[in-house]
């Protein structure tokens, strides 16, 4: 099986700040690891490889250090890793990314298998998945928690709120996952430190033929006007004294607010 | 975008046929055409096996944005019983479509539907756009994203709204980049520019740790997910009047890729209609084990509440994840939430910060969550909450 597997590096905490002068995100003293979710679709992949045999190959895009993400992905253990970077893939949304992903997936050739996680913990849009399978004309999958692959077909159980799914398609697929599915496995000391002289391909935007209009700025029909930090709501009261006492000042409180159940 | 044909390589096999819902594709002399019917909804596109067709995907740039009018919302139910969020978004979507100026559209796709689409008449929509078919009696991306597409390009909405629950990130994300339109995934503020008729798009980020205002100034549609739970539905008017315009699709199971196999309703009962509930009791890491969440469900009870839980909770698997509250769970806004041993992280207060009042019981001080209750116990919630629920019981 030939399985690509597509990351984001995201920052370490989602407890980010911004800067109230420029409202720009404030990176420093961050580090980048690889998106929780993603890293149950590369461990998705593994056993896949495990049982079928074939190939993992890790993808993402982004600036050069993104190459640490992928790093991390060949300690697991996936075979190759490619980098999409290039000063016109600055500025991509979801749209723009999807496109760049899909290029890479046609370029790499032959794919059976897209894996990604469900959204990642930056964006939290899990637009990338979907909007990749459309790009390649591939049935997708998404909120995967359980997955099984014979006769070129693959059956997934979804989880969807209050429901779960068993659905059946055809290879080659994009199937995003979530973290239920399995426990991304700790790579070794020793793959670490192989995987940190592994060579890594970076292609550009030539090097995917992309169309300049569909990447990038260009590319991307959403545009961010600002972000700022939540309104935080302020704080009340407290009720202090002994349990019996303060159950009792509650359970007041709570009969005047007169809450008829539904 | 335009689907394109490239007749040289067109062999005349009739794929596309079986996976055109339009029926917008005739065999003339052997090869393709496409008939007045077709919506330009790219089903074809994939199902050839001889590169013949092709999307063409329009630059935004020279998309004409005031050929676009209109508000839309996707009605999702199962069954033919509606979600809660699709009331919320024709709330929503009337208030948006009033301020355009423009008609406020529903549509509704399934198999015998047609009952429902009163219903969404009378919760704001002007129109309901009705596409049946067997096959679109569950959802499955691929019928779905074709025919919504088809009708996106026939009919030219400004803003198509989507619930951001798992069916809507589902067909959002296809049916944008099918179509070359943005989209904002989950949305908890909307409103209109107006001197540009532009969709501003309020939405968190970082779990919540960000709020970011998103617009899309050249594509058409204008597409958002939206979370549930967050806008306001109107009270249904019986008396509103409003049309249903049929659209007639035919579906053929041969060309559709996903075959459901099953599909379970997990148990539930009124503890768990987060969404619905006035009351809502939470626990969280502070309850030690899984057994404690026996102490929440009995003060839920006497209160007639739902019970609910943070992250932790459902990570340790000590309660189901549909009972989740919080940025990956559900976003609440009862009139009263109880929190019960749980922190408060950001992740946490970004589903349930909008309710009306807020009790938080924790041993820890320093804890989070106090600095955004109405009313803040600190203690051990082994000895208050039994207590609690005694004495609510005896009131």
């Amino acid at each position: 099986m030939n399985i690509v597997v597509c990351i984001k590096q995201v920052p370490e905490t989602t407890e980010v700040r911004v800067d109230p002068e420029t409202n720009a995100l404030i990176r420093e003293g961050i580090k980048g690891i690889v998106n929780p979710f993603d890293e149950n679709a590369i461990e998705a992949a593994l056993q896949l490889r495990e049982a079928h045999g074939g190939k993992v190959t890790v993808v993402s895009m982004g600036p050069p250090q993104a190459e640490e993400a992928l790093r991390h992905a060949l300690a697991m253990g996936a075979d190759e890793a490619i980098l999409l970077t290039d000063a016109g893939f600055r500025g991509s949304d979801t749209l723009a990314t999807s496109y760049a992903l899909a290029a890479a997936v046609k370029k790499i050739g032959d794919v059976d298998l897209v894996l990604c996680g469900k959204q990642a913990i930056d964006g939290d849009t899990g637009q990338v998945g979907p909007g990749m399978a459309e790009r390649l004309g591939f049935p997708q999958v998404t909120f995967t928690i359980e997955l099984e692959i014979a006769d070129g077909k693959l059956r997934a159980r979804r989880v969807l709120d209050d429901l779960f799914e068993v659905i059946e398609v055809k290879l080659p697929a994009v199937v995003t996952v979530v973290k239920q599915i399995n426990e991304p496995r700790l790579p070794g000391m020793r793959n670490v430190l192989k995987a940190k002289r592994a060579e890594i391909t970076k292609w550009t935007a030539a090097d995917l033929e992309a169309d300049p209009t569909q990447v990038g700025f260009d590319g991307s029909p959403t545009q961010v006007l600002k972000v700022w930090p939540p309104q935080k709501r302020s704080s009340g009261q407290l009720l202090e004294g002994e349990p019996d006492e303060v159950a009792e000042r509650l359970a007041g409180i709570i009969k005047e607010l007169n809450i008829a159940p539904r | 975008m335009a689907v394109r044909l490239i007749t040289e390589k067109c062999t005349g096999c009739k794929l596309c046929l079986r996976a055109c819902p339009y029926g917008g594709i005739e065999i003339v002399e052997g090869k393709a055409r496409f008939n007045d019917q077709c919506t330009q909804c790219g089903a074809c596109v994939s199902s050839c096996k001889f590169g013949a067709l092709v999307l063409e995907v329009t630059f935004t740039r020279d998309v004409d944005v005031d050929q676009y009018r209109g508000v839309w919302v996707v009605a999702e139910h199962l069954h033919g019983q509606m979600r809660r969020g699709t009331y919320e978004l024709l709330g929503e979507g009337r208030r948006l479509a009033d301020k355009l100026g423009v008609e406020l559209a529903a549509v509704l796709f399934g198999d015998g539907v047609e009952g429902v689409a009163p219903d969404l008449i009378a919760h704001g929509a002007d129109k309901v756009y009705l596409a049946q078919d067997p096959a679109l009696a569950h959802y499955r991306t691929g019928p779905y994203t074709d025919v919504l597409s088809g009708m996106i390009n026939q009919y030219r909405p400004e803003v198509v709204l989507v619930s951001a629950t798992p069916q809507g990130r589902d067909l959002a994300p296809r049916v944008a980049a099918r179509v070359s339109a943005g989209l904002t995934a989950d949305c908890t503020g909307l409103d209109i520019d107006e001197d540009d008729r532009l969709l501003v798009q309020t939405r968190p980020a970082f779990g919540g740790n960000l709020m970011a205002t998103i617009v899309c100034r050249e594509a058409r549609p204008q597409m958002a997910t939206v979370r549930p739970g967050v806008m306001k539905a109107l009270d249904p008017d019986p008396s509103r009047e409003g049309e249903v315009v049929e659209v007639p699709v035919k579906l053929d199971e041969r060309a559709i890729l996903t075959k459901i196999v099953e599909i379970v309703q997990q148990e539930s009962d009124g503890q768990v209609n987060l969404q619905d509930a006035e009351i809502i009791v939470s626990g969280g890491r502070g309850l030690g084990k899984p057994e404690n969440f026996a102490i929440i469900r009995e003060l839920a009870e006497a209160l007639g509440g739902a019970v609910g839980a943070s992250r932790a909770a459902v990570d340790a698997g000590w309660i189901p994840a549909y009972h989740q509250v919080g940025q990956t769970g559900r976003t609440v806004q009862p009139k009263l939430y109880i929190a019960c041993g749980i922190s408060g992280a950001v992740q946490h207060l970004a589903g349930m910060q909008s309710s009306d009042v807020i009790v938080a019981i924790n041993k820890d001080p320093a804890a989070p969550i106090f600095n955004i209750a109405t009313y803040g116990i600190v203690g051990d919630l082994f000895e208050i909450v039994p207590k609690l629920t005694e004495k609510l019981k005896g009131l």
